[in-house]
């Protein structure tokens, strides 16, 4: 009964050293107090112990000095574990430039994820150990919740909008993916595996199996296909903006505003176009809500942002620069660190 | 340890009775006041009376402002997130309806504030339950008018759901607002029926002479209800008609 | 459904209701609260909402947990949100109705010579719970009932796929929820200031501390919604400020743990039922509240989130903190309400049992959640067995530890032996009366002369220990 009876989690991730670094501090300095607490409380109860029916205490109305001190010293301790706490999480937040994406969209009960290379898979993601994953997630129903205990990394899967989550794999390994956030009957049930692995292996099982068409192609075939091509045209005489070098640049709006066009602006241009109206257009673009899935969603804005990877736009800072793994690439030598 | 029949409890504690002289307490402590006929009898005169009442309703419209603060808030994050469809949404309210119903709304708080004061000095009852009387009328003519506002909407199709058509720009927008407006306006109406309710009572309590200048409390809490059905209204009115609207 | 029964009907009317309603004029040196009838009002309304929650339960109850997360609840739940939330709706005007009571009965009754500063903390922890019930309870009402109009008439409030936004759903609600938490202990933190004093015979370390940190909790409590929302995709100053003022909650709850550890000091300590379970609501308390910090920490939040961690918190809290309190107040105005003694070894046995239960109940879920093992999870993989099948053998304990006070209060009813007014030699206004007391509490308005639990004269009170 006791041979699988582990006590703590496997660390499997560049961030789970630092939280796991984190939480001993915190549960050391809480452990210390209860101690402390507890063994107060029974010293004084057995050395004040009542010896006769009626004794009575000393009375002692307060002491300004301990009452400063037991609240300025929590004070500090509690905004050392916030100042660190925030830093972990920062890190957590933020992932690296040149991250390797992967999409992923959960409905009831089931996760789906498509690799940027086309392999499709259902409950599994394999990624590679030593290269910094982001993760892209929408829902297709109601809120789920990415979580990968190993790597200490969990993110609310919520429908209309992205979230993203970030880690970079240390051990190959099988480890477990669940969902956290109740979404029905089968929440329980809506579990998977992450199956990290040695760059090479990756490099074999991705150019194993049925890979289907890329991200980008589906995208762009979708784009083909919803004829999206007559209005979003080359040049400037087009019903709709050019969609070339959008992602990732700043859209001046028809009502003054300014937006960036990341995946959330480019998932609610589709579903809902009038509620951004770029200067200079007129909203006569029709809704695809429900004529498009969340996936096709997906393969559709990756497509967009392939056209600004291609084109010479200078990539935003910080959060999307638009790398595409490529399967002619190498495997990454040396696990590359992620800033700290 | 314990001490289970602490009668004799015995011993050099000094006892100091937290009660002081409870023996030596006035006995006239309430026979310096007469006994008001409608002093409650946990109460030690009419004053605390009143001020109970008075601060329980002033705590209770605290409340009333969180329960409309949670639409308050849903509204502006709303507002926030598409101002220019909810500018087209609001260009179908018919702004001249919602004038007149606040006009009428400001009447009735007149109305009643002459109310209360018809009972805090004696005036006859007829006087007391005609100031009622004409708050009642003024609050039916405002629900009047939302009834006929509300017919509009939905021979229009402006109610939210499976039958919701929006001809303009911004249908997601246009039904969270509608969606909002009849939340609002539906929770605003519903307290105005309760507060005609309430009324009624008032002016039956009147009618049989109950209020004078040495007790009016009930004519009194009651005017604090109604007024703040009026001031949840002045903030309906330019939040869900006026911003943004534009003569067309 | 456990939650939702557990939390809107047991944990926030058990100490303010059955506690509150009797003591809360009693330790004023009123007659009665300021409004008796709308004290009953809330009462039946809470039946009433009870019945609503009790035919969901019946006929299939509510899948979507306490929290009614949007989109879930308003789409996708084929189960009886519907009368749940109604049920919640209705049980919210009771706890409105019941805080509004206690602050016009606080403000307006208080006996002559009874200043805010000689009330019994007990009170003062009842003022912030009703604080925090009347600003609080307005917005989880208006949240439910939207709840409920988007799930009957299709209104587009929350569901993405109407135009809404789920998150707005989760800022709402745990604009009330979180300060409900505080709804729940906060009472249990008065009754164990009152405890704790009873038993040492010595007033309370630091009154004015005690006082004010109820109400700094009371008011901080009110911003610290948003560390619901680390996984949820706020933004990440906003989830900074959060976490940062959550932090700062922890402060005041430290200040009552020391202040009651420094009020055993020199004391004269006597271990009879209510003061074990004031000292294990202390030690579980420190855990639940300490173990907060943990979930405060927005790196170590993120993978222990909707985890058993979480579970295992609220629950040493709630069930540790709160329950524990209201058991102890229980145990110690037994005498008072009914007139009747308890047996004493037996009601020591079962706070060792409830101790002891509860403690291989839950600390096995905080390893368990921090393996990973994510909350509402009826079937899990197999490393988790081991933990969950102490759990469940704690429960057990747990739940004899409960049966066990029902049975000797229900004797103590009948055959109990009975008691004098002052069973435990203890100080307040309560104990000068009549166990149990008149219907008017007392037949001469009482004049107060001093504060609470002065057991020694005023002039041989020692400044610092």
């Amino acid at each position: 009964m006791f041979t699988n009876f582990p006590l703590f989690p496997q660390q499997a991730s560049v961030q789970a050293g630092q939280v796991d670094a984190i939480y001993f501090f915190v549960v050391a300095i809480t452990a210390f107090f209860s101690l402390i607490i507890a063994g107060a409380i029974a010293f004084f109860a057995a050395k004040y112990r009542r010896r006769h029916d009626a004794e009575v205490g000393v009375a002692i109305h307060g002491s300004l000095i301990l009452e400063i001190l037991w609240s300025v010293i929590p004070f500090f301790l509690t905004m050392g574990m916030f100042a660190w706490g925030a830093k972990v999480f920062f890190d957590l937040y933020r992932p690296p430039a040149g991250a390797m994406e992967i999409f992923v969209v959960g409905k009831q009960w089931m996760w789906k994820i498509q690799h940027m290379d086309g392999q499709r898979e259902i409950n599994e993601l394999h990624v590679p150990v030593g290269r910094p994953v982001k993760l892209i997630m929408g829902s297709e129903d109601v809120i789920h919740s990415f979580y990968i205990p190993a790597f200490r990394v969990k993110a609310d899967v919520i429908p209309g909008r992205y979230n993203t989550l970030w880690f970079e794999a240390t051990k190959p390994g099988t480890y477990h993916l669940f969902c956290a956030e109740y979404c029905g009957t089968k929440h329980s049930g809506m579990t998977g595996r992450v199956v990290a692995m040695d760059p090479a292996d990756y490099q074999a099982w991705l150019s194993g199996g049925s890979a289907s068409d890329s991200p980008v192609a589906a995208g762009e075939k979708l784009f083909q296909d919803l004829v999206c091509n007559t209005c979003h045209i080359q040049g400037s005489q087009g019903r709709g903006p050019v969609l070339t070098n959008l992602f990732g640049n700043t859209v001046e709006l028809q009502d003054g505003g300014r937006v960036t066009a990341d995946e959330a602006y480019i998932r609610e241009s589709i579903v809902n176009p009038q509620a951004k109206i770029v200067a200079g257009f007129q909203p006569i673009m029709p809704t695809f809500q429900g004529l498009v899935t969340e996936e096709q969603l997906l393969q559709l804005i990756a497509y967009v942002r392939s056209l600004s990877a291609q084109g010479t736009a200078p990539s935003p800072a910080g959060t999307a620069a638009p790398t595409m793994p490529q399967k002619s690439d190498q495997p990454v030598q040396e696990p590359r660190k992620p800033g700290r | 340890m314990l001490d289970r029949h602490a009668e004799h409890f015995p011993g050099p504690i000094h006892q100091p009775p937290l009660v002081a002289n409870v023996d030596a307490i006035q006995p006239g402590v309430h026979a310096e006041h007469a006994y008001h006929p409608r002093l409650q009898h946990h109460f030690d005169d009419m004053e605390q009376q009143v001020e109970a009442s008075t601060l329980g309703m002033w705590v209770f419209l605290v409340t009333e402002i969180m329960f409309f603060g949670g639409l308050f808030m849903a509204y502006l994050v709303y507002r926030w997130a598409s101002p220019t469809g909810f500018q087209e949404a609001s260009n179908h309210l018919n702004v001249t309806w919602g004038a007149v119903n606040t006009a009428v709304l400001i009447c009735s708080s007149l109305t009643m504030a002459l109310g209360v004061r018809a009972a805090q000095t004696s005036a006859p009852a007829r006087t007391q339950v005609g100031w009622i009387v004409a708050t009642m009328v003024l609050g039916a003519a405002f629900l009047g008018v939302k009834v006929i506002e509300y017919t509009d909407k939905f021979t229009h199709h402006l109610v939210p759901g499976p039958n919701f058509v929006w001809e303009g720009q911004y249908p997601a927008a246009a039904e969270i607002f509608y969606s909002l407006y009849f939340c609002m306006t539906g929770l605003h109406a519903l307290h105005m029926i309760i507060g005609l309710g309430i009324m009624t009572v008032i002016a039956i309590m009147a009618w049989r002479g109950q209020f004078d200048s040495t007790y009016y409390t009930p004519v009194e809490v009651s005017g604090l209800y109604w007024h703040f059905v009026d001031i949840v209204w002045i903030f309906l009115f330019p939040l869900l008609y006026l911003i943004g609207y534009h003569y067309h | 459904m456990h939650g939702v029964v557990m939390v809107f009907f047991f944990l926030i009317p058990s100490i303010p209701a059955v506690l509150g309603n009797f003591l809360v004029p009693i330790m004023i040196g009123a007659k009665d609260l300021a409004f008796p009838r709308i004290n009953l009002l809330s009462w039946y309304i809470y039946v009433l909402g009870g019945v609503f929650t009790l035919f969901a339960a019946l006929s299939g109850g509510v899948d979507t947990g306490w929290t009614f997360y949007t989109p879930y609840s308003t789409a996708a739940s084929n189960s009886h949100v519907m009368s749940a939330a109604l049920g919640v709706f209705i049980t919210g005007f009771s706890s409105i109705l019941t805080g509004l009571n206690f602050i016009v009965t606080i403000h307006r009754m208080r006996a002559p010579g009874m200043t805010w500063f000689r009330l019994p903390l007990f009170i003062w922890a009842h003022y912030a719970t009703s604080l925090i019930m009347i600003l609080g309870t307005p917005v989880i009402a208006i949240t439910v009932l939207m709840v409920a109009a988007e799930r009957a008439l299709h209104l587009g409030i929350f569901d993405p796929a109407l135009g809404g936004d789920p998150v707005l759903f989760q800022h709402l609600f745990w604009f009330y929820s979180h300060p409900a938490v505080y709804i729940m202990i906060l009472p249990a933190m008065g009754v164990i200031s009152e405890i704790v004093q009873a038993f040492s015979r010595k007033n309370i370390f630091g009154y004015s501390f005690i006082a004010f940190s109820s109400l700094a909790i009371a008011v901080i409590g009110f911003f610290v919604w948003g560390h619901h929302l680390f996984v949820a995709g706020q933004s990440v100053y906003a989830g900074l400020i959060f976490s940062f003022i959550s932090f700062l909650v922890a402060i005041p709850s430290a200040i009552k743990v020391f202040n009651w550890t420094a009020t055993i000091y020199k004391g004269s300590v006597s271990l009879d039922s209510p003061m074990l379970y004031a000292f294990g609501f202390i030690g579980l308390f420190t855990i639940g509240g300490l173990t907060g910090l943990v979930l405060a920490t927005m790196g170590i939040d993120i993978h222990v989130h909707d985890t058993y961690f979480v579970v295992a918190h609220f629950h040493y809290i709630m069930v540790g903190g709160a329950i524990m309190g209201y058991l102890g107040g229980l145990h110690y105005w037994w005498p008072k309400m009914t007139g009747k003694l308890y047996s004493e070894a037996w009601s020591k046995f079962s706070a060792l049992i409830v101790f002891v239960g509860f403690n291989l109940t839950f600390f096995p879920q905080f390893i368990a959640g921090y393996i990973g093992m994510p909350r509402r999870y009826h079937a899990y993989p197999p490393e988790f067995q081991v933990l969950n099948v102490l759990s469940s053998a704690g429960a057990s304990i747990l739940a004899v530890g409960y049966i066990i006070p029902l049975i000797y209060f229900m004797y103590s009813l009948v055959a109990g032996e009975k008691a004098a007014n002052d069973p435990w030699g203890s100080r307040g206004l309560e104990w000068e009366i009549p166990s149990p007391p008149p219907t008017e509490n007392f037949t001469v308005t009482p004049v107060v002369t001093e504060g609470t639990h002065q057991y020694v004269h005023p002039s041989q009170e020692v400044g610092v220990a």
